[in-house]
Formats: structure tokens, C-alpha cells, sequence
């Protein structure tokens, strides 16, 4: 009989990604059954032991999943959920999430329920809620077989802390060769503060009407200690790099202040920032949607606007 | 070389928020009067994704395919006055309502039954249900790699080699043909058709098949994911607006409130 939670742990430079505790969060709290992690890649058994609030965590380590490629990483966790037998598998919407949940969900004889944000248990039964239709829109899914496979969204869940670490139990695998090859890669360096993690972000938007517009954005996000976010029209226009991209096909981010400044607030943008605990909008228009989602707001041109904004932060923070 | 473009139709997405509307009971999304629908963003994209392919390697074929109602023959059009060659469109009472797995069978069986395929592209995610699995789920039904969230799509002695986005990284993935490749925005915009283009389509053959067809039954799309609920989520977030007679007094007022509530 299936039964638990099975989750997906991710690591960056060794480290546990945030995502792992919080998928550890979530299938804790869904009380459907002990809760066991994969972890997978290359050199990486060490690193099992950083896991906690889990009973079992399966281990795969090759040398063949040094870098993530959907196939290798596809049949590596099938074989690990395979052996587990988990009624419910987690993964995170991440780079890695979400290319490899539908292709796992495919090699199990099952589905997928991508990107959700909010899981329950009803009737002994798995009910996902994740938005849809840009944002506008949630939708609940429930799956007719085992297991029952979703993607949760970055920032979603509370962290589950503390917790002793699980058992580690190592599965043999070693992928066959790949057909999908990684030849290049490339990491795009930000500096400063990394946005996912940033607790202020400023962000501007195609209002802002060329990339010299961003000039106040970095100053009000240096003074603030803060990080730079751009929105789709932006990164499309290359005024900024799609790293800065917040959104649902960006990044999500929470920070305790978010500052859009000449960003209209189309719901595929809010769904990248509406978990932000104080938006503060700068726009024009008075009827412009993010000053429906915030809290603080200026109506008025930016031009004016941002710079007195600069300089009257400068002032109250000099206040002390 | 013989591409199949997936193109997706769907309720315009570049309405107002507020006349989004869901009828809960039906589960579906109510599109506001007189709104038609399109092709799906990144579906577009898919076809000049497929179009660069063309410009640059010869006896390349397109063809669009959609899966929907008797009006996705529209977007189709839409693929071919792009400048595709061929339309299949995938119409039947069998496929209502599918699920993703059941889209995926739909559209690997018609592209099996195309036979000679080397390429499929799909947008990176339909943006109605904002997915991203249907191109996957279609490389596993056709036993090819797929690479997904294109912003480049080459092709070269017999392989495609694909500049994929992520978020803090640029990745460049290579694959023999015939693969998947699921396409994001970093591609560019879809090249706009002209008149003349738009009339041309008009006479593009656009081949119709159903479940019988491609040698499916209902029985063969049983859904594994059921939509219980749908729904338009409240944000009851009351917005504090600055006031001042000018420009300087509303943004020392805006920095004096968030000092106040301990912001900065
Ligand atoms: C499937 C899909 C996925 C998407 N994913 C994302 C995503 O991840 N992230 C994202 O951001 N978007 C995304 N989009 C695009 C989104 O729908 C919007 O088009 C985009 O967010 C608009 O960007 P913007 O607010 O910068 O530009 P606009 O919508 O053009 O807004 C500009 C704003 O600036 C204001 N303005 C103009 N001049 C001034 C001035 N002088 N002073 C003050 N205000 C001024 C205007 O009033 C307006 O509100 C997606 C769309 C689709 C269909
Ligand atoms: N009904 C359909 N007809 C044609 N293509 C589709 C259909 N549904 C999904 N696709 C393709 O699959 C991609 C991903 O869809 P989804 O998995 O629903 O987000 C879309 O961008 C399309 O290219």
C-alpha cells in the first residue's frame, strides 16, 4: 500500500535550498503518514544529514547526476519512489521542479498538479490548490491515482524547523547514458542582495520609459538595503535582465517591503509578489490594479515622485 | 525537416482584471461579451520559434496543430498566415474536457499518425491553466528528449541545440532528433502576418480528424486529475494613499508612514 509523503530535497553550493524545509513543512502538516526526503546528485550523501523532520532520506549519488538533465533525473527519482512507495510526492517549482514533475508523474502512471500553493487532505485524498488564468483564478485538483504528484510553489509553505535528521538509506541507481545534453552553462551573476531572499524590493516597471529610468530604482533599493526587480515588459524589452524578473514566469518573492514603481500590476505580475507583506505603488494612474493589492501608494508621475521619495527616505532614516 | 507546432487556443488574456469572470458552478471561465479568443502567448511564439527554423534550413515543413472546438481552426489559420504549411485540427466530442495526460495522447497520436516528424514544439506553458506539462508528457508518448523553456531553437546535422532560461542561468542542451522542445518568450515576438499572408492561409489545407482517426477512444482519456473547484481569489487589501500638495510633501508623507509602521 503507498503511503506517506515523499519530498524532493534541493541543494545550492552544498547547502539546503529553502525550498526543502518547506516542502517538509507541507507534507508534515498534510498528516498523511511518515515523511521522507530524496536527495540526488553527485557528492553529495553529506549533505542527507542537513535534512530534518524526516524519517528515511533516500540518497542517490552518481556521478551521472552531477548535473540536473530531466532524464537522469527523471528515472533516478522514479526508482527512489519506486523502492519508497509514497502515496504523495512534493517537489518544488523550481528549475528543477518543474521540468522534472511532469515527466516523473508520467514514468509513475500518474499526474501532476503544478505550482500549487496551498495542500489538504480530504477524505484521506490529496486536494491541491494552485491559481491559474495568469493569477486570476484558483483552481482545486484532486487526482484519481497513486501517487500523487505536485510542484509547490517557492515561498508558499512555512519552514518546517527542527526535527531530528532522517535515517539515510542509499539507493543504487546509475542513469543510463542521456539523449538531452548539457553543453554549456552559464550563471548569471547578480550583485548585492539575491531578490528571492531580499527583504526590500524595488522594482520598476515599463513606465519607467527606457532603462535609464532605473537609475532612482538602484539608488532607492542601495538605500534600503534592498534588491532590484523588473517586470515582464521590461526583461522582453532588455532594459533589465530576466534574472531581475518577478512574476509568474519570474521570480516569486516575499519580502517584508515591496516598492513597484510605474508597474501596472497585471495579475501574472502580482503572482510573483503578492506574498509580500507591504506593497507600495508609485503610478500614475490612479486607476492602475497593484493599487488594489497595496498598501501604501503615491499617485503621480515617478519622475517627480521617486526622486522626493529618495531623498525623503534619506532625510527620516538620517532622523533615526 | 518536418515541425509540428502545438498551438493552444484560449480566452484572451489581456482584458482588465475586473471583468475576469469564473462561473463556479460550470467550473469554467466566463470570457467578457464580444472578447474572441486567441492563440495561447507562447503558442505564437512556438510557430516563429518555428519560423527562424525555416529561414534558415531548407525543405523545412510546418505544421500547426490544435486541439479544441471547431473555432481553434482560427488559430491554426493564425500559424499557417505565419507562415506554416499544413493545419491538423483535432476535434471531437471524446476530447471535452481532457486532462493533460488525455491533451498529450490527443496530440502524440496525431502527430504519430503524421509520421515523419523531427520537431515538436509547444509553448513553455498554456496561459489559461499556466501548466507546462503537455510538451513534456508528449516527448514521453513519442519516446523523445525534450528541453524545455526555449529562448533559442537550432537545428544541425540531425540534432537541435536549444538556449534554455532559467532563472539565474543561461543553459545551452543538445539533443538528437526528433525531440520536444517547449518554447518561452526570451524567443522574441511572433512576427506579425500581413494581408496578403492572412489571405494565402485562407487556402492552406487544414486536415480535421477525430478520436476514430488516430485510433483513440474515450476510454483511452479517463482524466487522473479532477478540477473540483474553481475560483476568483478576494484581495481585500484597503490602499492608504498619500496626500500633499505636491510631488515632495506626498513622498515625505509616504516616508514618514513607513517609519511609522516600522518599514524602514
Ligand atoms: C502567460 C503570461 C505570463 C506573464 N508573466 C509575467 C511575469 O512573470 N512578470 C511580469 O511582470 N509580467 C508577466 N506577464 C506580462 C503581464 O501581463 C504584463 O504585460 C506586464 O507585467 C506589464 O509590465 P508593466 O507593468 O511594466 O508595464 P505596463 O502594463 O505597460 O504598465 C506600465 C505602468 O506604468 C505607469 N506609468 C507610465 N508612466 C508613468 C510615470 N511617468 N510615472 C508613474 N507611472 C507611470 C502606467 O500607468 C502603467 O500602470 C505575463 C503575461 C502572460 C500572458
Ligand atoms: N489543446 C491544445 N492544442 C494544442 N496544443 C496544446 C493544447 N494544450 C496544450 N498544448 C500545447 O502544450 C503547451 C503547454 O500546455 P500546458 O501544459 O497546458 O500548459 C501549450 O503551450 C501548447 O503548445
Amino acid at each position: 500500500m503507498p503511503n506517506g509523503v515523499l519530498i524532493l530535497a534541493e541543494l545550492v553550493d552544498g547547502e539546503l535550498a529553502p525550498i526543502t524545509q518547506e516542502l517538509v513543512g507541507a507534507a508534515q502538516r498534510l498528516n498523511a503518514g511518515p515523511v521522507s526526503a530524496m536527495l540526488l546528485g553527485s557528492g553529495i550523501e553529506a549533505s542527507a544529514s542537513k535534512i530534518s523532520g524526516v524519517e528515511k532520506v533516500y540518497v542517490v549519488d552518481n556521478p551521472g547526476l552531477a548535473e540536473y538533465t530531466n532524464e537522469a533525473y527523471t528515472e533516478a527519482a522514479a526508482a527512489v519512489a519506486k523502492q519508497a512507495d509514497p502515496a504523495i510526492i512534493l517537489l518544488g517549482q523550481t528549475n528543477i521542479g518543474r521540468d522534472l514533475g511532469p515527466a516523473l508523474a508520467y514514468k509513475l502512471d500518474t499526474a501532476v498538479a503544478m505550482d500549487t500553493i496551498a495542500l489538504e487532505m480530504k477524505d484521506g485524498k490529496l486536494h491541491t490548490t494552485r491559481p491559474a488564468y495568469g493569477g486570476n483564478a484558483r483552481a482545486v485538483n484532486s487526482f484519481s491515482g497513486t501517487p500523487a504528484v505536485a510542484t509547490v510553489r517557492p515561498k508558499s509553505q512555512d519552514t518546517a524547523e527542527g526535527g531530528a535528521a532522517g535515517e539515510v538509506v542509499k539507493v543504487d541507481f546509475t542513469p543510463a547514458g542521456v539523449r538531452a545534453k548539457v553543453i554549456d552553462r552559464k550563471v548569471a551573476t547578480a550583485e548585492g542582495v539575491r531578490l528571492e531572499d531580499a527583504d526590500v524590493v524595488v522594482t520598476g516597471g515599463r513606465g519607467l520609459g527606457g532603462p535609464e529610468g532605473f537609475e532612482g530604482i538602484e539608488e532607492l533599493a542601495h538605500i534600503l538595503g534592498g534588491a532590484v526587480g523588473a517586470s515582464r515588459a521590461v526583461a522582453d524589452l532588455g532594459w533589465r535582465p530576466v534574472a531581475e524578473q518577478v512574476g509568474l514566469t519570474g521570480k516569486v518573492v516575499s519580502p517584508t517591503i515591496y516598492i513597484a514603481v510605474a508597474v501596472s500590476g497585471a495579475s501574472q505580475h502580482m503572482a510573483g509578489c503578492s506574498g509580500s507583506k507591504n506593497i507600495v505603488a508609485i503610478n500614475k494612474d490612479p486607476d492602475a490594479n497593484i493599487f488594489k493589492a497595496a498598501r501604501f501608494g503615491i499617485v503621480g508621475d515617478y519622475k517627480q515622485v521617486l526622486p522626493a521619495f529618495i531623498e525623503a527616505v534619506k532625510k527620516v532614516k538620517a532622523e533615526g | 525537416m518536418h515541425i509540428v507546432v502545438c498551438v493552444k487556443q484560449v480566452p484572451d488574456w489581456d482584458i482588465p482584471p475586473a471583468s475576469f469572470k469564473v462561473d463556479e458552478a460550470a467550473k469554467k471561465v466566463v470570457p467578457p461579451p464580444g472578447v474572441a479568443p486567441v492563440p495561447s502567448q507562447f503558442d505564437a511564439i512556438a510557430v516563429e520559434a518555428a519560423m527562424k527554423i525555416k529561414d534558415a534550413v531548407a525543405d523545412t515543413k510546418i505544421t500547426v496543430m490544435s486541439l479544441g472546438a471547431a473555432t481553434a481552426r482560427d488559430v491554426i489559420k493564425h500559424g499557417l498566415a505565419m507562415g506554416g504549411d499544413e493545419g491538423v485540427l483535432l476535434v471531437d466530442d471524446a476530447f471535452n474536457d481532457l486532462d493533460s495526460t488525455g491533451t498529450a495522447k490527443v496530440l502524440s497520436s496525431a502527430i504519430k499518425k503524421l509520421g515523419d516528424v523531427d520537431l515538436v514544439l509547444t509553448g513553455r506553458q498554456a496561459v489559461d491553466w499556466d501548466l507546462g506539462v503537455t510538451g513534456t508528457l508528449i516527448a514521453e508518448m513519442l519516446g523523445a528528449p525534450v528541453i524545455t523553456f526555449a529562448k533559442s531553437v537550432n537545428v544541425a546535422n540531425g540534432n537541435v541545440t536549444v538556449e534554455r532560461v532559467l532563472p539565474d542561468a543561461f543553459e545551452t542542451v543538445e539533443a538528437p532528433l526528433p525531440a520536444v522542445v517547449t518554447v518561452s518568450n526570451e524567443l522574441g515576438e511572433p512576427r506579425y502576418p500581413k494581408l496578403q499572408q492572412i489571405m494565402q492561409a485562407a487556402r492552406k489545407q487544414v486536415n480535421q480528424w477525430g478520436a476514430a482517426d488516430i485510433g483513440l477512444s474515450k476510454d483511452d482519456l479517463a482524466p487522473r486529475l479532477t478540477l473540483e473547484q474553481l475560483f476568483v481569489p478576494v484581495v481585500d487589501t484597503k490602499v492608504e494613499l498619500m496626500e500633499g500638495d505636491s510631488p515632495e510633501d506626498q513622498a515625505m508623507a509616504l516616508a514618514r508612514r513607513l517609519k511609522e509602521a516600522k518599514l524602514i
